[in-house]
């Protein structure tokens, strides 16, 4: 048996991201032939004397142009043990809102430092957007130890930097350093020979070993309603009554027979059947897509959750305080109304108050009236339904958000639940 | 399950399981999620069928997705009228036993209606095929088309959102994707334009079969290895059909071949393989080292970003 983990990899433009993921996958026996053949001919037009492991990943036109990576490129590979989905993150301040994406979904962030250059203000701020988005496991893979000849000196320096950085930042994540060359191969895929001083594991031993966390530490039985399954069919009257709520169990487990609560509204009844593709389960698990039908003809519909009534019960709020990653390019404006979506739940949401931006350079807290492209920071938002919620350091799913602007549609932030009023 | 005449028998001798069951179940419960989002989410939204295996898994995953109930979305192809009839014969048994509504809109149609214009009668109309997808898209409204497209296929893929929006010339805009943040997909957009979704985003080629032997599916016959008349060009097999005749000084030869993506005929290579079933395949799969699109399009040979070009300009 083997599971998927899925990481990203992040850090400031030129840390040497592209070729690092050029570099897993080449050493892994996941590049193809003809593909190499490609990147081959790419990198001899370019007239570079050796293959350009980046242009693996870098795909679009302006990237291959400008020679950075501008969207999250996603590639799979699997060794015996595991398979992989990485994500690719752009390192350009611009393009933070891709790293984001990225980050949401990621389990493991190698993030990337250049040996000569040190922690810079990206390094940091990806740190932070980590921290932001719950990602549990951090590799600080420091790169281009070729270019300071494998000297252990500026690697420690690097280490004890990110350390102090860690401690004013108080990232919870658990924290590894690697020496690494991408460029040589050095403590990537094999150990090479250039760095006997350093003795923990190669990055893919670390990829391999850490525990993945696809439910997070949430355990009890959240089902947010997806879709409801009304079948109607007039050449069928066995389905005439029909009525199956569709989603996907976030966290926890159900079976049929257990007393379940729907909220918001706090209704009860129990599990009659829970269906596949119109087989039936006995029962159904974190990550399962499923059908449940329930016991009485209750009002249910999408954005409601079900929950076992024998387990703790998530909160219903209309008022939070959230991290907010502003993604838009134009500013957050308090006096406006915008979308919220969290689970499959939509409700409408003003900001009523920014409570501080998080200043990346200096690491301190500063007092702003709106929060710009790129910004992190703390706000209060008050809804216009409830919604059920938890916090986000307890559950992944119930506690993350996005705002939209009801005028184009377009995703304009990403939100994780602190508290509620 | 029920299977259609097409079906080419799934081994059932004990040799170890292909697939791995935990990543399966993984990736079926990620695809169902996206096909509900764009059921609850979409007013007309419509799933792309061409009857080749990629939206064959679609239609499986549907079934688990929304069963017992119809799906709530039409199939749709776009046919150039250059498919191989096998494959055509399957999409419309397919369709059938399933009972679901196939719309077919053909190139043939917008050429004669003038909206595609060809170069010379036999060019390759696979990139014309957005045409008509566009005309479509118009004809009936739909606001969200579903496609079998995975990130493993292509660089261009590789970076595409799993909603993806299109503006009202059914343009990509790599420079400027929407973030799309956990599973939160948002399909809200501007009128006039709409969002492709891509639900098995995730899957590699080997997932596709390795689902396609978990599931039985049926897949058109010339998925599996058969003896057909080819040309060697370059690297290359072509297949001799009508539309693709050797050129002058080709030596046409019988070769055993199979199909690894079954598109416009103009522009499809087989490969060499002696696979007759989809075991048989797996292996061959987890052993090759020529990626999907490299191996059989002849269409992309031509510049390094060409996926890219066309989907900028609406292809799927």
């Amino acid at each position: 048996m083997s599971d998927v983990l899925r990481f990203m990899t992040c850090g400031s433009v030129d840390d040497g991201k592209s070729t690092l993921i050029g570099r897993l996958l080449y050493d892994t026996r996941a590049v193809l032939v003809d593909t190499l053949e490609g990147v081959r001919h790419a990198s001899e037009r370019r007239g570079l004397s050796r293959i350009d492991l980046s242009l693996l990943t870098d795909g679009l036109i302006a990237e291959r142009e400008q020679g950075i990576t501008i969207d999250v490129a996603y590639r799979y590979f699997s060794t015996g043990r595991r398979n992989f989905i990485i994500a690719d993150a752009p390192g350009h301040e611009q393009y933070t809102r891709n790293m984001v994406t990225a980050a949401s979904t990621a389990e493991l962030a190698v993030l990337m430092v250049d040996v000569r250059q040190g922690l810079t203000t990206q390094t940091r701020r990806h740190a932070l957007l980590c921290e932001l988005m719950g990602i549990p496991h951090l590799v600080i893979a420091v790169n281009k130890m070729d270019l300071v000849g494998y000297d252990p000196e500026p690697f420690a320096a690097v280490q004890a930097a990110f350390e102090t950085f860690a401690a004013q930042a108080q990232l919870r994540a658990d924290r590894r350093y690697l020496p690494i060359s991408a460029l040589e191969g050095e403590m990537v895929v094999e150990r090479g020979e250039r760095m006997p001083w350093y003795q923990g594991p190669t990055l893919l031993e670390v990829l391999e070993s850490v525990p993945s966390a696809h439910t997070g530490k949430a355990e009890s039985f959240r089902f947010p309603v997806q879709w409801v399954c009304r079948p109607q069919a007039a050449d069928d009257p066995t389905l005439h009554d029909y009525r199956g709520y569709a989603g996907m169990v976030t966290s926890g487990s159900v079976a049929v027979g257990d007393a379940v609560t729907v909220l918001p509204a706090g209704l009860t009844t129990t599990v009659q059947a829970i269906e596949l593709g119109g087989q039936p389960l006995t029962a159904a698990r974190a990550g399962q897509s499923v059908m449940l039908r329930l016991q009485d003809d209750l009002d249910v519909s999408r954005g409601d959750m079900i929950v076992r009534s024998d387990e703790p019960m998530p909160a219903v709020t209309r008022a939070l305080v959230a991290d907010l990653a502003w993604l838009a390019n134009g500013p957050l404006d308090p006096r406006r109304v915008y979308g919220l979506r969290q689970t499959t739940r939509e409700v409408k949401a003003k900001i009523e108050a920014i409570a501080y931006r998080w200043d990346v350079a200096t690491m301190r807290r500063a007092d702003v009236d709106t929060l710009t492209a790129n910004d992190i920071g703390r706000v209060r938002v008050k809804l216009s339904a409830p919604i059920v919620a938890e916090r986000y350091e307890e559950d992944r799913a119930l506690g993350a958000f996005i705002l939209f602007d009801p005028a184009t549609g377009d995703t304009v932030a990403g939100g994780v639940i602190r508290e509620w009023a | 399950m029920s299977e259609t005449t097409m079906t080419r028998t799934h081994q059932t001798a004990t040799e170890p399981q292909l697939w791995d069951d935990e990543t399966l179940d993984w990736l079926e419960a990620e695809a169902i999620y996206i096909l509900r989002e764009v059921a609850a989410q979409f007013q007309r939204p419509a799933l792309l069928f061409s009857g080749g295996k990629d939206s064959v898994c679609l239609l499986r995953l549907a079934e688990k997705a929304f069963r017992p109930a119809r799906f709530p979305f039409p199939l749709v192809h776009i046919d150039t009228g250059h498919n191989y009839p096998e494959v055509i014969a399957f999409r419309d048994a397919r369709a059938e036993e399933l009972g679901e509504r196939l719309i077919v809109r053909s190139v043939e149609d917008s050429i004669r209606r003038g909206t595609v214009r060809l170069a010379h009668p036999l060019e390759s109309r696979n990139r014309h095929q957005s045409v008509t997808l566009l005309e479509a898209i118009e004809e009936f409204g739909f606001d969200c088309l579903i496609g079998g497209a995975r990130r493993d296929e292509e660089k261009a893929r590789a970076k595409e959102r799993v909603f993806s929006l299109r503006d009202e010339f059914g343009q990509w805009d790599p420079k400027a994707q929407r973030p799309e943040l956990w599973n939160l997909y948002n399909g809200h957009t501007r009128p006039g334009w709409h969002v492709r979704a891509f639900p098995i985003s995730n899957w590699t080629e080997l997932d596709v079969w390795r689902y396609i032997a978990r599931e039985r599916l049926a897949l058109p016959s010339i998925y599996f290895a058969h003896e057909r008349p080819c040309v060697r060009r370059g690297r290359l097999l072509a297949p001799v059909t009508p539309l693709t005749p050797p050129k002058e000084g080709e030596v046409v030869e019988p070769v055993w071949v199979r199909f690894r993506t079954v598109g416009d005929m103009t522009c499809t290579a087989p490969v060499e393989s002696r696979a007759t079933t989809v075991e048989a395949i797996i292996r061959e799969t987890a052993e090759t080292m020529i990626s999907e699109r490299g191996a059989t399009r002849l269409d992309d040979q031509t510049h390094e970003a060409s996926m890219e070009q066309r989907k900028r300009e609406g292809y799927f």
